[in-house]
């Protein structure tokens, strides 16, 4: 009986999320206000609705009570977040804090489905994090002097980095994080932001070729602290955001070509010098060849995804929790195979649909410091998005980096819901000076 | 805050940035959706797949059938549900069907995710779903002939070895044994027997895939090849005069059992075998030419099969000594060949050149017999040229014709082959070997035998082709 309920409600979950998908592409044809609430307000009745169905499996088949009240606590919560957001900040993008909240969503069915103790750690540190980042927009209004101080962000996310460096923990052979008490911090999921301030702040300053040199240097510190500290995918995440980021200050393709050309001479060199980066790209060009040791966790998440197929086993169907760090990393694969190929290219679909989102502010806004930002954190979310999933299905080598707000880890969603906080600061921005300008010319 | 002009120019770069990031994701999905759609079926299907044995808590396992529809295995439940494998032929199949319940083996493993896949019809399913019952696998209807299969194993009788037949032109391997067998009926109870220290048999290995033998003189159609490659116009004027021993140095290479051959050409060589003739041919090759050629042979290499398998190997190359040259132009010295891989270089011979991929999966159907899935026969490429195989099928006609292989000499189909006689440790038997194909005109069956410590291939060996030929081209 329970058997098929959850192949119904397999089907069901798929149906609503292409639904919601296609909701959040079909908002793009849109531009009066009152229909794009209400493709809005069509993406929350799937959103809730998904919920249920799934949290109604969760309950089913954990026969545990704590996991209703916990669905509770989710879904006020979420209501909460949608409701009360755009009741403070009137000019912000719904869409946007939508697919935040669908992120999540598929987050914590994942987790609590693979374990209720960390689904809930992850809430707490979810609802903590959407608190904080509460007054993002308000500071980005009010606070000009955030274009004013590039050797804060420059110095100090140099020095977070390089502490990591030095006494960081070791985790899967790269040094990730701090602990600080029962907590372990992860800077570099904060020196990301940091580091799109710096160099925008700096091109905002000036293109000139000094100002070129100086900030490349700064950011290739940055790379080459991330590299030896065995964190490659960062490592690529800013080396990728930067030279984007210069293309687009100074449109200069002769920065971008060599940059990229740099890049793959770097990769190289990487390659021969670094044992770690060889054992990557061994265990991603055949996995089956050590498929005991190195080509292990690839392997098992390519049978979770291949086995799960287009429409996936159904929850509690599939055996997610064979993949090592299946949680972080490799959450892509478990979404996969219990709730189906079709529905992870939803998700990923969503994460597209945020990044065009960024794009678009980016190319509104008119002080080019504003462009800066929002094309550069725009790119890292992207190509963070790549490299995780990427890396599960074997596309790329696998540079363990975590799928922003689904993934369990609370460094990564606190710095992606600053990162949001910041787009939604600047969409904001954007609208305020619109009417304003409206009603000076009324 | 200072305001810049709207900068098209910006604007321009960032939108191309976007479509350079919407295409780079979008060849990500593609992939993501081959994955899904062409790779996981193969992917999944490993024994590392724990999530395979999951299905058999709602599936009942899939009977393996031979290509005529005969049960080969099939799960039999009791009332209270519990199931067992049942292998109606007994040990006669053991290493081509293998076994389910330690582990997974032979076409059990292959076709482990059709067995545990139910195409049922929905309504059927549904209502087993409600009611608790399992659901029934697919039926994997295999290329095996039971027949051959019977009749390979009578002929090879207690003695150890392996027999491959195979068809040429489509791949299909109709018969596949390994003696010493075990009986997948009882393997539960003789499990700790077979894999004990004590048991020197190894029972288990299926050697037709995995067991590697001296090539002995099987190997000469690699070697006259190479000299045809070297010689293409003139190497049927080559000749030899053997008396039975031949010197060279210190070293002697004798014939099989001191027969003196006389004057020999090299098609007669050949055919007889005359091992003083390749030791002298061996040392004007161009090792090097030789290592590439024992390479594009599938020597070193991995091979297209599905089963599991050893690889062969060849270590002669450029720079090798006198004595290397020589054993290894006969088919000795460390040269190591599986009966598989020996069976795909005759029946690429016999195919015109081309390797088609040997495969023992036909089609799968559904409880109902409503067809799921058909393999279709696959080339594995080109491993000589079709010249080449042309005249290494005339020069295997003639060791049926004139030479070693007169057991196969018959009015009623012609036979082209290699005997082979492996010495493998000194004052002990050696292997028999036998590889070839018939008609050697138009080729429909490939057969390749080995028989451990029995003497030379054209007697023991060659006879037990015989006798699958005959049976084969008399139905």
């Amino acid at each position: 009986m329970i058997n098929v309920m959850i192949e119904v409600s397999k089907y069901l979950m798929i149906l609503l999320i292409a639904v919601y998908t296609y909701l959040n592409f079909s908002y793009f044809r849109f531009h009066e206000e009152r229909k794009q609430k209400s493709v809005c307000r069509k993406q929350n009745a799937a959103m809730f609705l998904l919920h249920f169905v799934a949290n109604l499996i969760l309950y089913l088949k954990s026969e545990d009570e704590r996991v209703m009240l916990f669905y509770l606590a989710q879904m006020v919560f979420l209501a909460a977040y949608i409701g009360l957001y755009q009741m403070f900040y009137r000019n912000l993008t719904r869409i946007l804090v939508n697919n935040m909240c669908m992120l999540l969503c598929v987050g914590w069915i994942v987790l609590t489905r693979l374990s209720f103790e960390k689904a809930v750690r992850q809430f707490i540190i979810v609802a903590v994090a959407a608190l904080v980042t509460w007054i993002i927009p308000l500071i980005m209004d009010r606070v000009w002097q955030l274009s004013r101080i590039p050797w804060v962000y420059g110095t100090l996310g140099l020095a977070l980095l390089a502490v990591v460096w030095m006494v960081g923990n070791n985790s899967y052979g790269a040094q990730l994080s701090i602990s600080m008490g029962s907590f372990s911090l992860q800077p570099s999921e904060f020196v990301k932001i940091s580091f799109v301030f710096f160099v925008a702040t700096m091109f905002y300053r000036s293109t000139d070729w000094i100002s070129v040199a100086v900030t490349t240097a700064v950011a290739a510190a940055h790379v080459l602290v991330l590299v030896l500290s065995r964190d490659l995918g960062s490592a690529l995440i800013f080396f990728v955001t930067y030279l984007v980021m210069l293309f687009v200050a100074t449109g200069s393709w002769l920065y971008f070509l060599t940059g990229i050309l740099g890049g793959c001479g770097a990769a190289v060199l990487a390659y021969r010098w670094f044992a770690h980066v060889r054992v990557r790209v061994s265990a991603w060009k055949n996995p089956w060849a050590d498929i005991d040791n190195r080509g292990y966790q690839i392997t098992q998440s390519l049978f979770a995804i291949g086995t799960g197929g287009w429409f996936g086993m159904g929850l509690y169907q599939g055996m997610p929790y064979k993949i090592p760090v299946v949680e972080k990393d490799f959450v892509f694969a478990a979404i996969s195979e219990e709730l189906g190929g079709i529905f992870a290219l939803c998700v990923l679909l969503i994460c597209l649909g945020c990044f065009l989102q960024f794009m678009m502010v980016a190319v509104r806004m008119q002080a080019s410091f504003y462009k800066l930002i929002a094309v550069g954190l725009g790119m890292e979310y992207l190509i963070q998005v790549f490299l995780t999933v990427g890396g599960v299905i074997k596309f790329i080598p696998s540079t363990g980096v975590t799928l922003p707000l689904v993934s369990y880890g609370g460094s990564s969603v606190l710095s992606t819901f600053i990162l949001f906080g910041v787009i939604q600061g600047l969409y904001i921005l954007k609208k305020n000076d619109e009417e304003d300008y409206e009603e000076d010319e009324a | 805050m200072k305001k810049t002009k709207p900068d098209s120019h910006t604007n321009r770069n960032i939108l191309l940035i976007t479509y350079l990031m919407v295409g780079l994701f979008i060849s990500m999905i593609g992939y993501f959706g081959y994955f899904l759609q062409v790779r996981g079926e193969t992917v999944i299907n490993n024994s590392y797949n724990a999530r395979l044995d999951r299905f058999s808590d709602r599936i009942i396992r899939g009977e393996l059938l031979s290509h005529d529809g005969r049960i080969l295995a099939r799960t039999e439940a009791d009332e209270d549900g519990s199931e067992r494998r049942v292998y109606p032929y007994g040990p006669l199949f053991a290493h081509s069907v293998g076994y389910s319940d330690h582990g997974k083996t032979g076409l059990e493993a292959l076709a482990n995710f059709y067995l545990l896949s139910s195409h049922m019809n929905l309504i059927e399913q549904t209502v087993n779903e409600f009611s608790g019952v399992k659901n029934i696998g697919d039926n994997v209807i295999t290329t095996l002939d039971v027949d051959l299969q019977q009749t390979a194993s009578d002929a090879l009788g207690g003695r150890r070895g392996a027999v491959i037949v195979m068809e040429p032109d489509t791949g299909k391997i109709l018969a596949m044994i390994s003696r010493p067998e075990y009986d997948p009926n009882t393997l539960g109870a003789d499990w700790d027997f077979l894999i004990s220290g004590e048991n020197t048999e190894a029972q288990l290995l299926n050697r037709s895939t995995q067991g590697l033998y001296p090539p002995g003189s099987t190997f000469k159609i690699l070697t006259i090849l190479e000299y045809i490659r070297e010689h293409p116009d003139t190497w049927r004027e080559y000749t030899f005069d053997c008396d039975g021993i031949y010197e060279c140095g210190d070293y002697t290479i004798s014939c099989y059992h001191g027969n003196v051959h006389g004057h020999q050409t090299l098609e007669q060589a050949f055919a007889n075998s005359c091992n003083g003739a390749f030791a002298a041919l061996g040392q004007e090759l161009d090792a090097g030419a030789m290592h590439d050629l024992a390479e594009q042979l599938l020597f070193n290499q991995e091979l297209p099969l599905s089963l599991a398998y050893s690889k062969g190997s060849f270590t002669m190359n450029t720079g090798a000594d006198t004595w290397e040259i020589l054993q290894t132009s006969i088919g000795q010295g460390n040269t190591q060949i599986t009966p598989m891989h020996n069976a795909m270089i005759t029946a690429a011979i016999a195919n015109g050149g081309i390797l088609m991929k040997p495969y023992l999966l036909e089609r799968v159907e559904s409880s109902a017999g409503e067809e799921v899935k058909q393999f279709l026969p696959e080339s594995a490429g080109s491993l000589m040229t079709a010249d080449e195989a042309e005249a290494l099928s005339g020069l295997m006609r003639l060791v049926v014709t004139e030479g070693t292989g007169s057991a196969v000499r018959t009015d009623a189909y012609s036979v082209a082959g290699k005997t082979g006689s492996a010495e493998f440790e000194t004052g002990r038997e050696t292997h028999a070997w036998f590889t070839g194909f018939a008609p050697a005109e138009n080729p429909r069956l490939a057969v390749t035998v080995v028989v451990e410590e029995a003497g030379s291939g054209g007697q023991v060996a060659a006879p037990i082709a015989r006798s699958i030929f005959d049976r084969y081209f008399s139905r």
